[in-house]
């Protein structure tokens, strides 16, 4: 038993140190300068430097793609949640002929990548007037996350019980007044995941605001350091300490709501 | 609030009463009202923005087409047999493929291995399991940055393996066409691993551990009841992450377009690379759309046969199935 122990715990160092090493690297990397990186790629900062993340932290290049990426992630995440619920009680909570087809469609776009839409949905958006506009960003990223918004909510919403409806509906409820007054508020925790997975998956999303923004006051974080990067590939220093800085939004939403996240993960590839 | 959604319940049982019959007229009415309000919106939305686009590509894919101006020039299917009768499409496809059988032949026996691991005992797993996570959650974006500083020529990892006495390992990462795929795969794995590890403790976490204590009172080693009882009660999950890795292999964009743009000449193009290329860069609108209906077709293909042969078995019962 002590033995198989000792291989556990020297697998979980081995992943550890695989995974935060090159975490760490950055984020240290981005306290030295870039001469001492040149030097010695895998020293450790000595004297600090702040320099480099106080300059990111001044300059209003990180705060505007941050202010970017979050207003999109925040209308993308709330019209999928949004529209998704609504479809999601309808195909949960009614019976009606093609309910299930409807299911099937949109479990269907679970296989779509982005990528097989991207040029028409392109052009689509030009069409729309809708390029260099954060909507066109924000309206297909909602698009593409109800499927799984609907994939997770149905068999949430189905499991509750009926005799609750059967009861609020006796009461002189409408069906729609069960589903806004019990049936939501009953589903927070479902909700809850729905939105985290679509806030993340708009946080992300890289192709999409690639197309649409050419003009760099637009672009969303994730296109914001790929460009820091390619601007500034003299400047080791900044670029890991713009990188860090990029990494800790994720990181600690990821901490707040890991346990949605995982949950929601796991539960949606096994419902 | 209205009488005829009140009435319903007690008219039911009464359908020849003239009176109850109008209230349920006029409910059925009301519900196909409701649907349309809740279900409406979704499907617009997602018809726009999802199934028109996919749609309105294949039309495209039968012209010349620079994205500009009507669409005149019509190609029939020369679009598709450009792309597959091209040198640079028929390696970004089997890039993929590379992708896709390293990820089944490295990546699952990785994540069940650490699995298995992380399932034990141990001190501290709440925050292993996060750790292990935390690269799943950072943007393919970062991650290709993270990865591209750590793997300059002269760089972090180069320096480690001088350190460690492995000078002789150090190779151009990213320039050379013969490894650049493989460097990139590595990658794939270090932000991937933690999201099949967790899915599969999950997993883990839904076998009871008296079937495990049941096989080693009838005398099975450690090892042999992994095998045996654990592993095929895994099935189902296993089955679940070859799905949703094959459809992300095939998919594989952000990181190769951040780090290499599919180069260097082409050794690391992959399809979406391929038709970003093609079709933005180059503004070969109708060339592009064909490239990406075949890769619909593709991904349709795999889900459906996967779906039909591989994962329709774990409706049927997994658990019962593989004890007998």
């Amino acid at each position: 038993m002590a033995r198989r122990n000792t291989a556990g715990y020297l697998a979980a160092f081995a992943v550890v140190g695989v995974t935060v090493v090159p975490l760490l690297f950055v984020l240290l990397g981005g306290f030295r300068t870039t001469a001492q990186i040149n030097s010695a790629p895998a020293g450790l900062p000595g004297p600090w430097v702040w320099d480099n993340y106080r300059d990111v932290l001044t300059s209003p290049v990180f705060w505007r793609l941050l202010g970017n990426s979050a207003l999109i992630a925040v209308i993308a995440s709330t019209l999928a949640v949004a529209l998704g619920s609504m479809a999601a009680f309808a195909l949960s909570r009614y019976a009606f002929r093609g309910r299930e087809a409807f299911y099937t469609l949109f479990t269907l776009g679970l296989l779509f990548p982005l990528g097989v839409a991207a040029l028409p949905l392109y052009l689509w958006l030009r069409l729309l007037g809708l390029l260099e506009n954060p909507l066109g960003v924000a309206i297909p990223e909602a698009a593409f996350s109800l499927p799984v918004t609907i994939v997770i909510l149905r068999p949430f919403m189905h499991a509750i019980p009926g005799e609750l409806e059967d009861a609020a509906l006796l009461d002189g409820a409408a069906k729609l007044g069960f589903f806004w007054r019990i049936l939501l508020p009953l589903s927070r925790p479902a909700l809850i995941t729905v939105s985290v997975l679509a806030f993340v998956s708009s946080w992300n999303f890289y192709l999409l605001p690639l197309l649409v923004f050419n003009d760099s006051t637009n672009f969303t974080l994730p296109l914001g350091v790929a460009m820091f990067q390619s601007e500034h590939t003299q400047d080791t220093a900044k670029v890991l300490a713009f990188t860090a800085l990029s990494m800790i939004p994720a990181l600690t939403f990821f901490v707040l709501a890991e346990r949605r996240m995982v949950g929601g993960l796991t539960g949606s590839v096994k419902g | 609030m209205s009488t005829a959604t009140r009435s319903r319940p007690l008219t039911a049982p009464s359908p020849h009463a003239p009176a109850a019959g109008g209230a349920r007229r006029r409910s059925r009415t009301r519900t196909r009202l409701e649907l349309a309000l809740l279900l409406g919106p979704g499907l617009v939305l997602f018809t726009a923005f999802v199934l028109i686009p996919i749609g309105v590509a294949a039309y495209y894919s039968l012209y010349s087409w620079n994205g500009f101006g009507p669409l005149t020039e019509f190609v029939g299917l020369g679009n598709y047999v450009d792309a597959f009768s091209g040198d640079v499409f028929q390696s970004a496809i089997g890039h993929n493929l590379i992708i896709v059988v390293l990820s089944i032949v490295v990546q699952l026996p990785l994540s069940i291995g650490l699995a298995l691991l992380l399932n034990r005992r141990l001190r501290g797993r709440t925050f292993l399991r996060m750790v292990v996570f935390a690269p799943y959650v950072l943007s393919e974006a970062v991650t290709a940055v993270i990865w591209l500083l750590i793997l300059q020529p002269g760089g972090f990892i180069d320096e480690l393996l001088r350190g460690a006495g492995l000078g002789f390992l150090v190779r151009q990462w990213l320039a050379d066409p013969k490894i650049v795929l493989y460097t990139l795969f590595v990658v794939i794995t270090w932000k991937y691993i933690g999201f099949g590890v967790i899915l599969l403790l999950a997993g883990l976490q839904g076998i009871p551990a008296e079937l495990r204590e049941a096989a080693a009172l009838d005398g099975a080693s450690g090892w042999q009841a992994t095998r045996h009882v654990v592993l095929p009660l895994l099935g189902p999950t296993i089955r679940v992450w070859i799905f949703l890795s094959v459809i992300g292999s095939l998919q594989l964009f952000d990181l190769v377009w951040i780090m290499t743009l599919g180069g260097p000449a082409n050794a690391s193009a992959t399809m979406v690379s391929y038709l970003t290329d093609h079709g933005f860069k180059r503004y070969e609108f109708g060339f592009g759309s064909a490239v990406a209906v075949i890769l619909f077709i593709i991904c349709f293909t795999f889900a459906l046969l996967y779906q039909r042969f591989a994962l329709r078995r774990d409706t049927e019962g997994a658990l019962t199935r593989a004890v007998s």
